[in-house]
């Protein structure tokens, strides 16, 4: 067995997308407490983790758990969501254009989830189903419910523009 | 970020999941690593040591819950700082000697012993650390010590008062005895 890599490389390497993600999932303002959440739970956890080939993703799943746990504590409600360009180290697709991200903000948790990882966090579907704790056939399906709601939400929104 | 980052490790620190803190801190002779447990000094690593070896050295044999938190070590910062001054004679920090053991660790403890400006030869250390004849041992011990400086291996020399050897070269060996009044300034 390898032995597991200081904290503090998990920190320098991935606190910026994490943030990013729980900026995206629970909005700016709430985003650090949720972010100490996770880091304190990611510490309490690492010593037993057997597995670290994929770190980030471990840290997204936590991230992900605290964001729920987060609307669980508060009601849901639609979300602020990221702006693409703060998302930082990951560029996110560039049709996804700041009415889509808000739109993104009020789907259901676990597509709001499968989308923000794939487009913001440009995960592959595994890594999202390893982050969501689900399979990677439910992740996918999460993520076409959601992208196939934010289509007609979109289009919607776009048919209401003034011509 | 950085004052998230700030406040994470304050608040690991208070649950007690900051098993290593750990800052770099300048030196005349170049950055050093120090890192600290909860019991005390754990490890400095002098200039010429990679630092990511040394943190993950640390990770393995201590706890990977290792954090940059340079506030966990003002207190050693400032009497390094003053040492390198010359307004410091003697640390006053607590150890943390885990990383040593045996005859090493006997030996560290004798040579923790030795007072500033003063010097031991590598059998002195041998025989207080309970094996006289183990000479070549003591400077293996001196070579291995976690604590450089503040265990002060650079004041070990050789029987006839040859330098011998030291982890960051002998040049700074050689300055911190200047420093110290054993050896003559200049060259």
């Amino acid at each position: 067995m390898t032995a597991l890599p200081p904290f503090q490389s998990l920190l320098d390497d991935h606190a910026a997308d994490v943030m990013a993600v729980l900026r995206g999932a629970v909005g700016r303002a709430d985003a650090e407490d949720c972010f100490q959440e996770t880091f304190l739970a990611a510490l309490r956890a690492y010593p037993r983790l057997d597995d670290d080939r994929n770190l980030r993703g471990w840290l997204l799943t936590i991230a992900h758990r605290k964001a729920i746990d987060h609307h669980r504590a508060n009601g849901r409600r639609p979300l602020p969501v990221a702006e693409p360009e703060e998302l930082g180290g990951v560029t996110a697709e560039p049709e996804l254009d700041e009415g889509l991200w808000a739109l993104v903000g009020g789907l259901p948790p676990k597509q709001r989830a499968a989308v923000a990882l794939r487009y913001a966090c440009d995960l592959p579907h595994a890594e999202i189903a390893a982050a969501l704790g689900c399979s990677p056939e439910a992740a996918r399906r999460s993520l076409h419910e959601g992208m196939k709601r934010l289509r007609s939400e979109f289009g919607g929104e776009r048919r209401k523009e003034p011509a | 970020m950085k004052r998230s980052l700030e406040r994470l490790s304050e608040r690991a620190a208070a649950e007690g999941l900051l098993d290593v803190a750990y800052a770099t801190v300048d030196s005349p002779f170049g950055p050093l690593l120090v890192a600290t447990t909860p019991r005390g000094l754990v490890k400095l690593s002098l200039p010429n040591y990679d630092a990511g070896e040394a943190l993950e050295e640390l990770a393995a044999r201590i706890s990977p819950r290792v954090l940059e938190a340079p506030a966990r070590l003002d207190d050693a910062r400032r009497q390094l700082d003053a040492y390198f001054d010359g307004r410091l004679r003697e640390f006053e920090l607590p150890l943390d000697w885990r990383l040593s053991r045996g005859f090493r660790l006997r030996a560290a403890r004798a040579i923790h012993r030795i007072p500033y400006g003063r010097t031991r030869s590598y059998t002195d250390i041998a025989r207080s650390a309970g094996n006289e004849r183990a000479v070549r041992a003591a400077g293996t011990a001196c070579g291995a010590n976690p604590i450089p400086i503040v265990v002060p291996c650079h004041r070990v020399l050789r029987s006839g008062g040859a330098l011998g050897g030291y982890g960051g070269g002998l040049p700074m060996k050689e300055a911190l005895l200047k420093m110290e009044g054993v050896l003559p300034e200049g060259e």
